[in-house]
């Protein structure tokens, strides 16, 4: 088991595995936040960096496997502070395993689980029991967010200082807005209390009503309740309002409006602690893309107009947008074979996040390769978690990528449980090759073969 | 045309086709045995989800005078209160054979979604506020007979256009037809975006006048308790198409059933700009041409299966 501590006691567990021997010749490396970017050798000892030098000068090591890095890529493991593994209670969609196969397969070396599971994450033994089932089953380490309100019903706290004792990673009711403005407000003041960054699924229920997609002219046509943009940035001006009063920390999840950009900008500006994330979905993704009412498109918040669209692209390169997260929300086949407004909202999203990035905004120029890959290792940094390096003496947490391959999403299945992926049948550019999570290598894909020096 | 699901998968040429038939079938259901053998043999499923006994009966009588086999499938009572999806209904329900699904659901999309699990040929007959495509075939059949041709017609629809698959399937084939549609109704009920469509937004009457024809909604009362608009009485002072706004020369329709008071007075539902009961009469028709279109009309396009077999082999 791993465990990893910071600040108070946050606590990322994963199954224990044999640390990696690798060296890894000649692949592009990128560091976003060193100045590495260019060919390098990388060996991997035990499970850390050893060394990074020059492509061929260094020796793999006996019983160290080799890899051939021409042509390839090598970047700092993205991390994710917004996924469903939707355990307890719902492993029919995903379980600690397939969910954390399902990142490692992204490229991904550590992730956050969302709380909103049945029954949801509102007390420690729940929390524990978690962290016990991640140190046997995670093939990454996972980190528990806990709920804020009891039974994520936004009423009452939760015993916040005891899970976060407990090691909970951040507190959320995503899936729900805190809809009391005086209970988010009491929440950021215990906060000064037990620390723990509260991550806010932001939606004023009493402007989004029914609705089950954005609203604009395609709701329109489809006479589908809309969801306003308005429901999500003016729930995001009110919490950036009070955290700023109370001088607490927030985190926004998953943006979707440009309102909310706007306000979220101004709010930086103003000197408000939050952070926030935008997925890739909403970020190559509209509601035009809709119109068909296939139900993996179905999420909240919906895909939104191009300018929404735009303005998280531009939020990116700003600044005032800190990561890209996938809100990755598993969800049975025959639970999504149903009328669109009778379909649960999300996708998955783990196993494509960087591919779709890549293709849509980093293949046409939109955004930098450099930019991309910061974005995708920004999330858990958020919540004052791991923000992987690639430095010598650093927990090796690499994804070996191919930005050249070519795939079809879903043609060769999921290692998710769940099929409902947003992005399914789509051609896209950059396939993860291997990934290596604290130390230990967590997915390879098929045609890297094992061959040791 | 295997399905019908959306006036917009059709063309102006489709609907003329189809228009054209519903006239001649109207020579049927004038006669005093009023039967064709032209469905002889097969059958035809109604699903409805909703409520409904104006579209239901509307579409039997259409299958039952071409001689087709009819079964009713009413979601009440049935597996469906059990907990069924509505795939395993339509799985189950397809094991019949039928020929032609006619479906009415709550949700947009929900005909299409039938259309994958089947190979019968599925007709819409409603989903959720999205569309009622044989409604809309059948007002511009009403139309046709009333007004000649709709090209360069002005049509107001007027009431609750967020709540309604009429008006949304209507502004769709009036716009196809050539007419100029105008929506009007309290801001409350109009779907931000809906200019989309093609049509006009107005928030009051005052040029009703230069409507050719006049379209009024059903003011639904369920809306009422999420008081989309404060009072039917403000609503029918603003709304009302009454003596005073309609015009001697406007026709005046309803998709039914009337609230009389309401969305229309009593004298003009009365009246003979009121086309009404005439929008019941075409649906007939035009539902008995929409199902000879799917059922005997793909016949002309889709070679037989025994010819197919003959060009593997």
């Amino acid at each position: 088991m791993s465990t990893r501590e910071r600040g108070a006691q946050a606590r990322l567990v994963s199954a224990s595995a044999r640390p990696a021997d690798l060296l890894i010749r000649g692949a592009h490396v990128l560091d976003p936040r060193s100045a590495i970017d260019g060919a390098h050798d990388v060996l991997v000892r035990d499970g850390e960096i050893a060394a990074i030098g020059v492509p061929g000068t260094i020796e793999a090591p006996d019983g160290c496997e080799l890899l051939d890095g021409a042509g390839r890529h090598l970047f700092p493991a993205f991390v994710d502070p917004h996924v469903h593994l939707r355990t307890p209670g719902q492993e029919h969609k995903e379980d600690l395993e397939t969910g954390t196969r399902s990142a490692a397969a992204g490229g991904y070396c550590a992730i956050v689980a969302m709380p909103n599971t049945a029954p949801v994450v509102d007390s420690p033994p729940i929390l524990g029991a978690l962290l016990d089932g991640a140190a046997r089953e995670a093939r990454i380490p996972v980190g528990f967010s806990a709920c804020i309100t009891q039974q994520m019903a936004g009423r009452e706290l939760t015993e916040m200082a005891e899970l976060r004792a407990l090691g909970a990673a951040c507190f959320t009711d995503d899936g729900r807005p805190v809809v009391d403005a005086g209970v988010m407000r009491r929440a950021l003041q215990y906060q000064r209390l037990c620390g723990g960054v509260l991550a806010l699924h932001e939606e004023d229920p009493t402007l989004s009503g029914e609705g089950a997609m954005h609203e604009g002219a395609v709701s329109a046509l489809l006479g589908i309740a809309g969801i306003p943009s308005v429901s999500e940035s003016t729930m995001v001006a009110r919490d950036c309002a009070l955290a700023l009063y109370e001088g607490g920390r927030i985190h926004v999840q998953h943006l979707s409006a440009r309102e909310s950009v706007e306000v979220v900008a101004a709010a930086k500006a103003a000197g408000v602690a939050v952070t926030c994330e935008a997925s890739p979905h909403h970020l190559t993704m509209l509601d035009e893309d809709v119109r068909e009412l296939d139900t993996r498109r179905k999420m909240n918040p919906p895909l939104r107009e191009a300018a929404d669209r735009d303005a998280l692209i531009e939020g990116l390169r700003s600044g005032a947008i800190d990561c890209i997260a996938t809100d990755h929300a598993p969800h049975a086949r025959d639970e999504k074979e149903v009328p669109f407004e009778r379909a649960p909202m999300g996708t998955t999203g783990l196993e494509t996040a960087f591919a779709a990035v890549y293709t849509d905004l980093v293949l046409p120029g939109t955004l930098t390769l450099r930019l991309v890959v910061e974005k995708l290792t920004a999330g858990m940094g958020c919540i004052d978690l791991l923000v992987p390096r690639i430095a010598v003496g650093e927990a090796a947490n690499l994804v070996f990528v191919d930005l050249g391959a070519e795939w079809v999403v879903g043609e060769a299945g999921y290692e998710s449980r769940s099929e409902n992926c947003a992005f399914a049948g789509r051609r896209l550019r950059g396939r993860v090759l291997l990934t290596v999570a604290a130390g230990a290598v967590a997915y390879r894909e098929r045609s890297i073969m094992l061959s040791a020096a | 045309m295997k399905h019908l699901l959306s006036i917009a998968d059709l063309t102006r040429e489709d609907i003329e086709r189809i228009l054209d038939r519903a006239a001649a079938f109207e020579e049927v259901s004038d006669r005093d045995i009023k039967k064709v053998p032209a469905l002889r043999g097969r059958t035809v499923l109604n699903l409805f989800y909703e409520a409904s006994t104006r579209t239901r009966s509307s579409f039997e009588l259409a299958a039952k005078r071409l001689s087709a086999d009819v079964v009713n499938f009413a979601a009440s009572g049935s597996s469906v209160e059990k907990g069924e999806s509505l795939k395993d209904t339509v799985l189950t329900l397809s094991a019949h054979s039928p020929d032609a699904i006619v479906v009415r659901t709550p949700h947009a999309g929900a005909a299409a979604l039938v259309a994958g699990w089947t190979t019968a040929a599925v007709i819409n007959a409603g989903d959720g506020k999205r569309e009622h495509p044989t409604q809309a075939l059948l007002d511009v059949h009403t139309l046709r007979r009333k007004l000649g041709s709709l090209e360069g017609r002005n049509i107001w629809i007027v009431g609750d256009v967020a709540h309604s698959r009429v008006a949304r399937s209507n502004v769709l084939a009036f716009r196809m037809m050539g007419a100029h549609v105008t929506i009007c109704g309290p801001p409350t009920l109009i779907p931000r975006g809906i200019e989309a469509l093609g049509c006009e937004v107005r928030y009051d009457l005052d040029d009703l006048r230069e409507a050719d024809v006049v379209y009024a909604l059903r003011m639904q009362h369920e809306r009422m308790d999420q008081h989309f608009v404060p009072s039917l009485r403000e609503y029918a002072a603003r709304y009302q198409i009454n003596g005073r706004r309609l015009g001697p020369c406007q026709v005046l329709m309803h998709p039914g059933p009337v609230n009389r008071g309401v969305e229309l007075s009593g004298e003009v539902v009365d009246s003979p700009q009121a086309v009404i009961t005439m929008q019941v009469k075409s649906g007939v028709v035009v539902r008995m041409a929409v199902l000879y279109e799917v059922l005997a009309g793909a016949r002309d396009e889709h070679p037989a299966p025994r010819a197919q077999a003959r060009q593997l082999a």
